[in-house]
């Protein structure tokens, strides 16, 4: 069976707890494990901090959220209209920064592909960015 | 968050609370460095023992302080993660750059 929900909030760095809350409690029925959902919170809570520090910065706008549950497979998709990524696979390498004076670690991909099954990057500079994200969630084994 | 100072070992030691991510690092690295300029703490302590979440933005926090520790010839210290905070640290190489002790370790052992 198919769900679906959508979630569009500022770009403010207080909404980033709120849209991985909402991520968690929207999955919660397929009973994932507290690692799986501790790793898909840090998933989105990765994607949505990037929208907000890199797509926007000063500027502001509007973050959507996507959460798609099809079978045992769950599928998140972030959304900005933001400045866009330049290099894409230059922004996935591990350590990748470019903002490099503001602390940011260059792990939000690298977290991303970890916690995640697959995560897909759609870029166009002046337009924004789409991160989408799938991860299969085990179905709990009642012996 | 509370911040304690041990005068003896030059030590700064941190005990953030909650959810570490983007919105919370602004507001606790800024209270940190505030801390070390004005104690002129050479080591800093991690607590994390009440930190529920962290992502990439706490490991930026942790790195950016490391920097600032490092030149002043000093030492991080990590301690009190639960499973999920420690496969990130790990994940990020925090435990090449600091003295990380894992969740089954007590972190007074460090000093």
């Amino acid at each position: 069976m198919k769900n679906e929900m959508r979630l569009e909030f500022d770009s403010k760095s207080e909404n980033e707890s709120f849209a991985r809350t909402v991520a968690a409690a929207f999955i919660l029925r397929l009973d994932p494990t507290l690692e799986e959902l501790a790793e898909i919170k840090t998933a989105i809570s990765e994607a949505v901090t990037n929208a907000i520090v890199h797509g926007y910065g000063e500027c502001g706008g509007t973050v959507v959220l996507r959460g798609i549950i099809d079978g045992d497979e769950v599928i998140f998709e972030i959304s900005d209209m933001g400045v866009g990524i330049a290099d894409v696979e230059k922004a996935r390498e591990p350590l990748f920064t470019s903002s490099p004076q503001t602390e940011r670690s260059g792990m939000g991909f690298t977290i991303m592909e970890t916690f995640m099954d697959e995560i897909s990057v759609k870029s166009r500079i002046g337009e924004g960015t789409t991160v989408t994200m799938r991860k299969r969630i085990e179905v709990p084994q009642y012996a | 968050m509370d911040i304690t100072v041990s005068g003896k070992e030059h030590l700064i030691t941190v005990r953030p609370s909650g959810e570490l991510d983007h919105h919370a690092a602004k507001l606790i690295r800024t209270k940190i460095d505030d801390e070390i300029l004005r104690t002129g703490a050479v080591n800093l302590a991690f607590d994390l023992s009440r930190v529920t979440f962290m992502d990439s933005s706490g490991v930026g926090v942790i790195i950016g302080r490391y920097r600032k520790i490092t030149a002043l010839g000093g030492r991080v210290f990590l301690y009190g993660m639960n499973e999920n905070v420690e496969k990130l640290c790990r994940m990020s190489g925090l435990d090449k750059l600091t003295v990380m002790v894992g969740a089954d370790a007590c972190g007074k052992e460090v000093f």
